[in-house]
């Protein structure tokens, strides 16, 4: 299992041909007190970059987009009654959605851990 | 890319006290404020409701508007300041008690609201032919040209808003406030009096925007500073920033000019008509007043209401309202209320639909969903009347 990063904040852990989706601590963190999560229907497919998910805070919402081309197989469903758990637990139980992911070639463009943690401290 | 919004953004007085304090800064009304702390919006909000927020809004518009022949000790010189200022304002001005304070508007020709508005009148006999006045920050320098133009020669304006000027709202914030200023205490809801705090003469009123009972002090800005140091030390008071500030004032029902109210709408839309003393309707005296009268008169076609989503995703200023698969209305202010645990909003409704418990649609991200117009405000006030 590896786990890929966006410059938009998202990570995605792949198993052989699907994924889990979910946004950073950082971005949780940016976004303040998580009130509502918008999540797509499974079986919504989704182009690389296209708003896929939206998450909304006290004061505003925001876009989550897709880190990768796909379907969507599985939606986390905890999220509709606990939307708090994307502050305290952004990148473990919050997840998003699984996908099957249309092209696995997609990730050689996304982030390691590494380069995603000196992206945020370039920020 | 170069950053300028530093050579451009004002900052209070208290602009230090708020990166001390870990204020996430933002641009309000040409400042830079502090939309959260550390702490969070929610937890700001809930923070406020039990115990005592202090809020900077030193960014908006105190003004002292003052007779051209200065004050007197004499109640006819506020009859004058008070006929001058009600050419402009549909409120009972010169009935104000000395010490009150009364919420107004400010009116269009077409009787639509330019800002909204407090003004007091002094409580010191000797200071009479002056009103202590506070505009909207984002509209302030409009205000202060409409008094400027209209009362030019009769009336000198003289604008305060290089002192800080501070909210403190909340159950804890008399006994927080009482002790600096001991006779705070003795105030009621929408009261005021000139205070001395070691020499520097405060204004202490007790009103808010919240829906708690609190305080709004206006005080010389290196005193002031130094008293909210002091206020933020109390472990009663935490430091809320804009966010909290609207989720609160949204909750208790209250309008934010420029999203709610607006030149298009009148008072009688915006459910403002109580700000309209009987004897000032009958007089007929104001800007607008022959459609405010006939919307008293007829009824409004549209008016100002709470709307309640009955599922979990907010929506926010714009979202359309349909009953069935017309457009009835439009959210004017919309999020979500940590006190209620739900999403809260306010609009404009067609009058024939806008009866409490009447059930909408509301078209968030090209879906309908259920929701129902409810009754204001969504917390109780719980002003000290």
């Amino acid at each position: 299992m590896t786990t890929y990063y966006t410059k938009d904040h998202e990570w995605i852990r792949v198993e052989g041909d699907t994924g889990t989706v979910g946004i950073t601590t950082y971005a949780a963190g940016q976004l303040g007190d998580v009130v509502y999560v918008e999540l797509p229907e499974p079986g919504s497919k989704f182009a690389r970059g296209d708003d896929f998910a939206v998450v909304e805070s006290v004061k505003a919402a925001s876009d989550v987009y897709a880190p990768v081309s796909g379907s969507v197989v599985e939606v986390n469903a905890g999220l509709a009654d606990a939307p708090e758990t994307v502050n305290e637990a952004a990148e473990e139980g919050a997840w998003f959605v699984r996908v099957k992911l249309a092209d696995s070639a997609e990730l050689s463009g996304l982030m390691d851990k590494a380069a995603y943690t000196a992206f945020c401290e370039g920020l | 890319m170069a950053d300028t919004t530093q050579d451009t953004l004002k900052r209070t007085a208290l602009y230090d006290l708020h990166v001390e304090y870990g204020g996430k800064l933002v641009e309000f009304a040409g400042y830079e404020m502090p939309v959260q702390f550390p702490a969070g919006v929610k937890d700001e909000h809930l923070w406020t409701r039990a115990n005592a927020g202090l809020f900077d809004v030193s960014h908006m518009g105190p003004c002292f508007l003052t007779l051209a022949s200065g004050v007197r000790k004499d109640p006819a010189a506020h009859e004058e300041i008070a006929a001058l200022v009600e050419t402009l304002v549909p409120s009972d001005i010169r009935g104000l008690k000395p010490g009150q304070a009364r919420l107004t508007v400010l009116l269009n020709a077409e009787g639509g609201i330019l800002d909204d508005l407090i003004i007091t009148r002094p409580y010191e006999e000797d200071h009479q032919g002056e009103l202590y006045i506070v505009v909207n920050g984002a509209m302030k320098e409009q205000d202060w040209g409409i008094f400027g133009t209209a009362l030019a020669g009769r009336a000198q304006l003289t604008r305060a808003d290089g002192r800080v000027l501070f909210a403190l709202q909340g159950p804890k914030a008399e006994k927080v406030l009482s002790a600096y200023f001991p006779d705070c205490a003795g105030l009621k809801f929408m009261e005021s009096r000139l205070m001395l705090l070691e020499g520097a003469r405060c204004i202490v009123s007790r009103c808010g925007y919240t829906g708690e009972d609190g305080f709004e002090v206006l005080i010389p800005a290196d005193a002031g500073a130094a008293l909210v140091r002091l206020l933020l030390d109390d472990p009663c008071v935490r430091p809320i920033g804009l966010g909290a500030r609207d989720s609160l004032r949204l909750e208790a029902g209250l309008c934010l000019y420029g999203h709610d109210l607006s030149p298009e709408i009148s008072p009688v839309e915006a459910d403002l008509t109580w700000v309209i003393q009987k004897h000032r309707r009958e007089a007929a005296n104001f800007p607008g007043a022959a459609r405010i009268l006939g919307e008293i008169k007829g009824g409004p076609a549209r008016r100002r209401v709470g709307i309640r989503p009955l599922e979990r995703a907010p929506a926010r200023e714009g979202t359309e309202i349909f009953y069935g698969d017309k457009v009835i209305g439009v959210v004017t202010s919309g999020g979500f209320g940590p006190s209620v645990d739900s999403p809260v909003a306010m609009g404009y409704i067609d009058t024939a639909h806008a009866a409490p418990g009447t059930k909408i649609d509301l078209m968030v991200r090209g879906k309908a969903r259920p929701a129902e117009i409810a009754d204001l405000p969504f917390v109780p006030a719980r002003y000290k009347r």
